[in-house]
């Protein structure tokens, strides 16, 4: 039942992103006579503060919250298991460095960093990806060098190792199968922190700017109107909040059913 | 113990190095010239080459470093470009409103946590169970800049009990610290639950019931105690992200501390005053951490025994 709501919830994220992208949306089609309508039967979500409809604005903001957390998460994933992998398997003075490089990264609290990057950097796109990518590779790369550490004591990568085989493939193909579910388990629960914090960014000014949508954006400009109100920073506030909820959920799910204990 | 609390301290320093390090790059990242963002395009080319010089950018990257590391272990954050006040003292100002938003979030969110894990703990698989972490899942999934507004909207617009917003007296500190405490009570709650749980499975719980002694005595002397160890080092874990949780909430109630001075620094280019406060949460976080670290030897002696 919740595994069904997640996955739904999901395939709706999914199919509005793609939705936004091909079909004629008209997120930016100004109507003043409609300024701050509520829904109705033209406008099921409603009218924004300069007349937009709220609903076209929510197709093309799936959009952008998806590609935000797909490409951060897959850049953090395949950069941070790369470099934890590294350090575990090389051991030595590297492993030293990269431990030291992880822990200094850790020490800050991730969201502020990702903030004062992308302040110093400029709004935009490109800047949100790069500055929560900065930030995301850390957890990866520490899962990636524990679960490296204890796996590769085991019989099967010292047979590999008497074989011939060398680092590159005793990683990709005797260690990185093993490591994959929780790797996964990490990356589901990654892409609802990313989303949030995509929309915290654009909430706060530093993220995609006006007049592109964002759902972040769309909660700031809905919250000055909350008194006049309240549709304008419900709608997109509910539709973080379902995708966030089940992403959550099917991280829950999928660590339960691969068994991978939390550290 | 001395041994571990020498080398626990040893590698904070070196973490407190590093962050530093990493803090003064941050104004390297500024895309371009740094001094023509920070004083717009039309500036003059005179006014630019003495804040260049003020902020020690003439100088090669090596020894502006030197001179940054200098200059904070003597305490100068170097001076704000908007006010031209010396950074510590408007980081001072602000310092006591994020404290007290942090520790009103923190109280906040053991007082939900604890009755609502134990609950689910003590009634595992039961509706009470159930609503408890649906109450959690829904906590750690709604965002602190959405659930600020809609408890404006409620208890500030609708019903008129609270205040909108600012530092006035105890009942503005009400709304910030429910925003800020939600998450982390989600959190908390379900760490409570998961550890009760395996300490309930131990088998001293099973003897201290063989004993004779009632269910409520054994939660409370035997198994709270013992599930709490991984809680506290969860609780100080958790501080560093209410410090950063604290920037959002503190924009959505226009609370005046380091939070909104980060945002309001970052709208006015005064890239000093941001690197500050970054190196200011960054290191209050690295303290609490390490202070949680030795706590938690202090707690249990098989960790520090076992370096």
């Amino acid at each position: 039942m919740r595994l069904k709501f997640a996955l739904f919830v999901l395939a709706c994220w999914v199919l509005l992103a793609a939705a936004g992208a091909w079909l004629p949306f008209e997120p930016y089609r100004i109507d003043l006579a409609r300024i701050l309508d509520p829904p109705d039967a033209t406008a099921w979500l409603g009218h924004d503060d300069l007349g937009r409809p709220i609903w076209d604005r929510l197709v093309v903001g799936a959009r952008y919250s998806l590609w935000v957390a797909v490409l951060v998460v897959g850049i953090s994933l395949a950069a941070g298991t790369f470099i934890g992998a590294v350090s575990a398997y090389a051991g030595g003075w590297l492993d030293h460095l990269l431990v030291r490089v992880i822990d200094i990264f850790l020490a800050f609290p991730g969201i502020l960093l990702a903030i004062a990057l992308a302040g110093l950097m400029g709004p935009g796109l490109d800047n949100v990806v790069i500055a929560l990518s900065l930030v995301g590779w850390v957890g990866f790369a520490r899962l990636a060098r524990a679960q490296v550490l204890t796996l590769k004591q085991r019989d099967h990568v010292a047979a590999a190792v008497s074989l011939g085989a060398g680092p590159g493939r005793i990683v990709w193909r005797h260690l990185l199968p093993l490591m994959a579910a929780p790797l996964i388990v990490e990356a589901t629960f990654a892409v609802a922190g990313i989303v949030i914090a995509e929309a915290g960014l654009s909430f706060l000014g530093l993220g995609i700017q006006p007049p592109e949508p964002s759902w972040g954006s769309m909660i700031r400009e809905g919250s000055r109107y909350m008194l006049v109100t309240p549709h304008m920073v419900l709608a997109p506030g509910i539709a973080l909040l379902l995708v966030v909820l089940a992403v959550n959920m099917l991280g829950d799910r999928l660590r339960d059913r691969l068994d991978v204990r939390q550290s | 113990m001395m041994r571990f609390l020498v080398s626990r301290l040893a590698s904070a320093l070196v973490v407190i190095l590093g962050v530093s390090v990493l803090v003064f790059f941050l104004i390297h990242l500024v895309p371009g010239d740094p001094v023509e963002v920070m004083l717009g395009e039309g500036s003059q080319p005179a006014d630019r080459e003495a804040l260049r010089r003020a902020l020690g950018l003439d100088l090669p990257v090596h020894v502006q470093l030197g001179h940054y590391l200098q200059g904070l272990l003597q305490g100068d954050l170097g001076v704000s470009l908007h006010s031209r006040r010396p950074i510590g003292e408007i980081l001072l100002e602000r310092i006591p409103a994020t404290l007290e938003l942090a520790l009103a979030g923190l109280v906040v969110a053991v007082l939900i946590a604890l009755p609502l894990g134990i609950i689910a703990a003590l009634r595992k698989d039961t509706p009470w169970d159930g609503g408890a972490m649906a109450f959690a899942m829904l906590g750690v999934s709604i965002p602190n800049f959405w659930m600020g507004p809609l408890l404006i909207l409620v208890f500030s617009l609708w019903l008129g009990w609270l205040p909108v917003s600012g530092r006035e007296g105890p009942a503005s500190l009400v709304l910030p610290a429910l925003t800020l405490g939600t998450a982390m009570a989600a959190i908390l709650s379900r760490m409570i639950r998961a550890t009760l749980l395996e300490v309930l499975n131990e088998d001293y719980i099973r003897t201290a019931r063989a004993k004779g002694l009632s269910w409520g005595q054994v939660v409370r002397r035997h198994a709270l105690r013992n599930a709490m160890l991984p809680v506290i080092t969860l609780l100080g874990l958790q501080l560093g992200a209410l410090l950063a949780g604290a920037v959002i909430t503190e924009i959505v109630f226009s609370w005046p501390g380091i939070g909104q001075l980060v945002i309001e620094s970052i709208q006015r280019r005064d890239y000093p005053v941001v690197q500050a406060c970054v190196l200011l949460i960054s290191l209050a976080y690295v303290l609490v951490n390490t202070l949680t670290d030795l706590c938690y030897a202090w707690l249990d002696p098989r960790i520090r025994l076992g370096q």
